[in-house]
């Protein structure tokens, strides 16, 4: 037998996807070519508003152009909330009787390239009537003007809860209150979006290639937008490179392309570019606060009172629907930290803009931003470090599990510690040191953040929100093959997760068999069981407790058929290391797989009807969700003459749990992380009053690169969550969430001697020299 | 996006350029850096492209006492990797090593970004600092103009139809000069905000305020203060911008040792 010591949980072992991955050889989607296949282009909308009276296909052309008349038979992606309220949206694939925004798609052009279908777009004429765009989401609360003519408001849904509120009608010794706004962002993975379609003549089948998170959550749709059996449906995300929640919705273009091909009887591809992303499709993140904290003279929290504002643009995605953002403001605006009174109302606004998705750390990078900037200020009005105030309100060691203000259950923990090692390595000490021998124009500031962040949250937590997405039981196909290989097959799809390597490690933890010989079958409808796909930190959580609970039941199969080999009672054996082992002796697991599939006549007729084939659901002992979470400290320099930032230091202290491959949890960390830091500094997509986007290109929306983004230090802590199979948690989008509030504090921590605040993301030196300059009243 | 459909011309030599060029819809394409984009943007929809930058009078590099001479074809990375004579203070050298990113150096040239004439562009403002000369060739013969002339807004210049940018004159700077040039960047690599180079030897002084979104002001001699600067800066700057450019300025000007 091959050494297969160190491949099992806790091993960093190296990627098994990264070979394909960096030798150019993996197969995105775009390197698909089908026999026939033709090219897609989107006539999308230039105004942001605007009845459509008239559309003219270009003379000649018109067999090549589509529009929605065409589509007649094609419904609208709708995607409802249960929550009471709640005003859907009907989504047109293509627009009918009006635009809702810029870069909505009008019409659909077939040609042989994609500058040629860019060619038909060009002579595609459409007449308008322009109408005042909603463009900023507090505006949107009062316009007269409505997004969805139908609707009474452009609200698609506002909540309301309220804990012991009565404490907020008594003066606080400190009250801080603030407006704090995030701006609106588009998720930018290496790849964007796109679809190839084409009808299996001999399955009677549509075959959809998409670059997806979750290849049955988009049959699911698709069949819903075209009226298909789901039996008639494949959808295969083939390899995807990134995708961090932009590829966690249906989109408009897969329901075009899937008509489409059937329409014209060959494929048809449509590759999303940068301008496309940008401009029309992946937008997500803006909120505004307006909060009010209140607490005692030395910090400790009374509560929290805000309302908070979502812009959730147009429509309704589907499946998380336009209110998920909004609605979860409410549930985790406490934090990780412990109150008596807590007031939050929020909306999900509708406007003229691109519907906002989920992006990595849903709602809660602009939480996190939100509750600790005024945790800071809270702190000054104390007299106190802020690191003091936020240990002193974090839910003890002691208490956990603990049910917080708003029911969420933080099951495991210990968030004191984490501060306490974040902090002691970020070393305050030596920044106030620093600070004192500063001059000049550039200013030193030292702030940190906490977060815990909800994971693998299932049945329950989303039936609540009544979204047409509900994950159950989480399940994985284990199978051997008759060579003793060992294959997994799961519905999620990995897309940079590394889950091909960490999924097999936790089959290699159970079975032992070598990670040579697992491989990871993933994305593809037609070969795996039903999953709600990658999303929410999940999969090491499910989908690996999926593929743990397969791998036992395969094990109880395997020890059956080796019990017989090894000619002892089945109560005698035990299955590991690769190996069925008895009183008197082991047999290699692949031998059994090779009895069983290829030499029958040495097995009873009666032994493992079953075979080596399993699919096995699993759920967490509560589906309440595994909560890791993480301290981010950072040290950055302010150049108040020129307004920018650089960052000197970073450090994180997060709690994964049982980390599985901790070199992979690191770069999980790190690149959201990258991802945190465009938000705090970089980031940003405006609108003019017309509902423009401004930011058409990465010339105008600047994403950070190697240039901005440190190499943080990490440090680990790891408590095993009680609810999950190996005590892991997920971790997926907590370094995304992080940073914008640490930055912030930093850089308020820098100008405080001036007497100035940072109240907007992301802080750009426009920002914080127009906020320099209003001070000193110039 | 992808380009509307474009005539791409190969001339053999200057000649063929210049007449191709002389057309209505044509244009120059060297390294395409920002030509590039504004095709594919659909921006730009030239009904030919004549490549240029494989024209021998566009890629060498000469020098004599007074000048270095450098091919307008020659790229960013080549002048930034010392591929051509210092003209003092490695001052070349330094500002190409600081042009947008490497990938960008290594097909961008001099001469495409003279003739874009980005307001933000480096060479736009620093060489109108160092009073460098364009040498144009074209259906009339050969002319020469200064840097400073040769701009003559936000994406004009003072080329003809059928005039090629071959050769960009630098003069050299003497041993006793100061440089300075500060940019304003959110990250390195991005489109500079506020820029200022600065060039003070016995012979001149030249102070030059840049990314205005017209063309670069050139502060004559007199004006070396930064109040006589604010007094010549465009009225309907907003604050912000005012007080990047100004502590730009400052910042050159302290960095050339005024």
């Amino acid at each position: 037998m091959r050494q297969t010591v160190g491949e099992g949980i806790g091993q960093s072992v190296t990627r098994v996807e990264d070979d394909r991955y960096l030798r150019g050889k993996g197969e995105f989607l775009a390197d698909i070519r089908l026999s026939g296949m033709r090219d897609l282009a989107f006539l999308r909308s230039p105004i942001a508003h605007a009845r459509i009276r008239a559309i003219r296909k270009p003379v000649g052309a018109e067999v090549s152009v589509f529009t929605a008349a065409d589509l007649a038979s094609v419904r609208p992606i709708v995607a409802v909330s249960g929550l009471p309220g709640f005003k859907p949206s009907a989504q047109p694939v293509l627009a009918d009787i009006k635009v809702r925004h810029v870069g909505e798609p009008i019409a659909v052009c077939v040609a042989a390239s994609r500058a040629e279908a860019e060619d038909l777009v060009d002579k595609i004429e459409v007449d308008f009537d322009e109408l005042p765009a909603v463009v900023d989401m507090r505006a949107s609360l009062k316009s007269d003007v409505r997004v969805h003519e139908h609707w009474d408001d452009n609200v698609f849904l506002e909540t309301f809860v309220a804990i012991e509120p009565e404490r907020f009608d008594t003066p606080a010794p400190i009250v801080v209150r603030r407006r704090l706004r995030t701006a609106r962002q588009c998720m930018s993975p290496l790849e964007g979006r796109g679809v190839v379609a084409t009808w299996d003549r001999r399955l009677e089948q549509l075959l959809v290639y998409t670059s997806t998170q979750m290849p049955h959550i988009v049959r699911t749709g698709l069949a819903g937008c075209l009226g298909l059996p789901e039996s008639r449906i494949r959808v295969v995300a083939p390899d995807v490179g990134g995708g961090f929640g932009y590829k966690g919705i249906l989109l408009a273009e897969e329901v075009c392309a899937a008509w489409l091909c059937r329409k014209l009887g060959h494929p048809v591809r449509w590759v999303e570019d940068r301008r496309e992303q940008l401009t029309g499709n992946a937008n997500c993140r803006e909120h505004d606060y307006d909060i009010t904290v209140h607490a005692e003279a030395d910090g400790t929290l009374i509560g929290i009172d805000a309302e908070a504002v979502v812009d959730a643009g147009a429509y309704s995605a589907y499946p998380f629907s336009a209110c998920l953002e909004a609605a979860q403001v409410a549930s985790i605006l406490p934090g990780p930290y412990v109150m008596r009174s807590y007031r939050c109302r929020t909306f999900s606004a509708a406007t003229n803009k691109p519907p906002i998705l989920p992006y990595r750390g849903v709602a809660r990078a602009g939480v996190c931003f939100a509750l600790e900037v005024c945790l800071d200020a809270v702190a000054r009005e104390a007299g106190l470090e802020p690191h003091e105030v936020r240990s002193r309100n974090l839910v003890p060691a002691e208490a956990m599990p603990y049910d917080n203000i708003t029911a969420k259950h933080f099951d495991s923990g210990d968030y004191r510690e984490c501060l306490r090692r974040a902090i002691e390595a970020i070393d305050i000490p030596g920044v106030r040191r620093r600070q004192t021998e500063t001059t000049g124009p550039l200013r030193i500031g030292v702030g940190s953040a906490i977060f815990c962040e909800q994971a693998a949250h299932g049945t329950s937590v989303y039936a609540g929100w009544g979204i047409p997405m509900v994950p159950g039981f989480e399940q994985a196909t284990a199978r051997m093959t008759p060579d003793g290989g060992l294959e997994l097959r799961v519905g999620i799809q990995s897309h940079g997760q590394g889950l091909e390597t960490t999924l097999a490690q936790v089959a290699h933890e159970v079975l032992g068999l070598p990670l040579a010989d697992i491989r990871v079958v993933h994305g593809d409808t037609a070969l795996t069981p039903y999953s709600t796909g990658t999303w929410g930190s999940r999969c090491m959580v499910t989908a690996g407790g999926a593929v743990g609970t397969a791998c036992r039941d395969l094990a109880e199969r395997i020890a059956v058929i080796g019990a017989h080999l090894l000619q002892t009672p089945i109560d005698t054996v035990r299955v590991g290391n690769g190996c069925v082992t008895g009183p008197a002796g082991s047999v290699p697991i692949a031998e059994v797989a090779r009895t069983w599939y290829l030499r029958p006549q040495d097995l009873p007729g009666d032994v493992a009807a079953g075979g080596l084939e399993v699919t096995s659901g699993y759920k967490t002992k509560r589906d309440s969700g595994t909560f890791s979470y993480a301290a981010h400290a950072a040290v950055v320099s302010v150049d108040t003459e020129l307004g920018t930032i650089r960052i000197l230091d970073y450090v994180i202290c997060e709690d994964g749990g049982t980390l599985v491959n901790p070199m992979i949890v690191d770069g999980q960390i790190i690149g959201g992380t990258a991802q945190g830091i465009g938000t705090a500094l970089y980031e940003e997509m405006p609108y003019d009053n017309a509902g423009q986007p401004l930011g058409s290109t990465l010339a105008d929306y600047l994403l950070p690169s190697a240039t901005e983004v440190p190499e943080p230090r990490i440090e680990h802590m790891t408590t095993p969550s009680p609810l999950s199979m190996f005590g892991q948690k997920g971790i997926g989008e907590g370094g995304a969430i992080g940073p914008p509030a640490a930055i912030a504090n930093a850089v308020n921590d820098a100008l405080s001697p001036l007497g100035v605040e940072i109240s907007e993301l992301p802080i750009t030196p426009h920002r914080v020299l127009s906020a320099l300059l209003a001070r000193t009243g110039k | 996006m992808k380009a509307a459909a474009f005539d791409f011309a190969h001339p053999e030599s200057l000649e063929q350029a210049i007449a191709l060029l002389a057309n209505d819809g044509a244009r120059a394409f060297a390294g395409g850096q920002s030509l590039g984009p504004m095709l594919n943007l659909r921006l730009a929809r030239p009904r030919t492209l004549a490549r240029v930058n494989h024209l021998p009078e566009l890629g060498g590099v000469t020098d004599d006492a007074g000048a270095v001479t450098i091919g307008a074809g020659v790229t960013h990375s080549t002048i930034a990797d010392g591929g051509v004579p210092d003209i003092g203070g490695d001052i070349l050298a330094r500002v190409a090593g600081g042009i947008a990113y490497r990938a960008v150096r290594n097909r961008g040239t001099i001469g495409g970004s003279l003739c874009h004439a980005d307001p933000a562009a480096d060479w736009v403002t620093v060489l109108t600092a160092l009073d460098a000369a364009v040498l144009l060739r074209g259906p009339n013969g050969t002319r020469a103009l200064p840097v400073a002339d040769f701009i003559l807004g936000p994406f004009r210049t003072a080329l003809n139809p059928g005039e090629i940018l071959c050769a960009v004159r630098v003069p050299r700077v003497g041993d006793a000069a100061g440089w300075g040039y500060v940019k304003a960047c959110r990250k390195p690599g991005d489109f500079a905000h506020a820029m200022a180079a600065v060039l003070l030897s016995p012979r001149t002084r030249r102070i030059v305020i840049g990314a205005l979104g017209g063309k670069p002001l050139l502060l004559r001699d007199g004006a070396a203060t930064i109040e006589e600067a604010a007094r010549a800066l465009p009225v309907a700057d907003d604050a912000v911008s005012r007080q990047m450019r100004l502590v730009t300025l400052r910042r050159a000007l302290a960095e050339a040792g005024a």
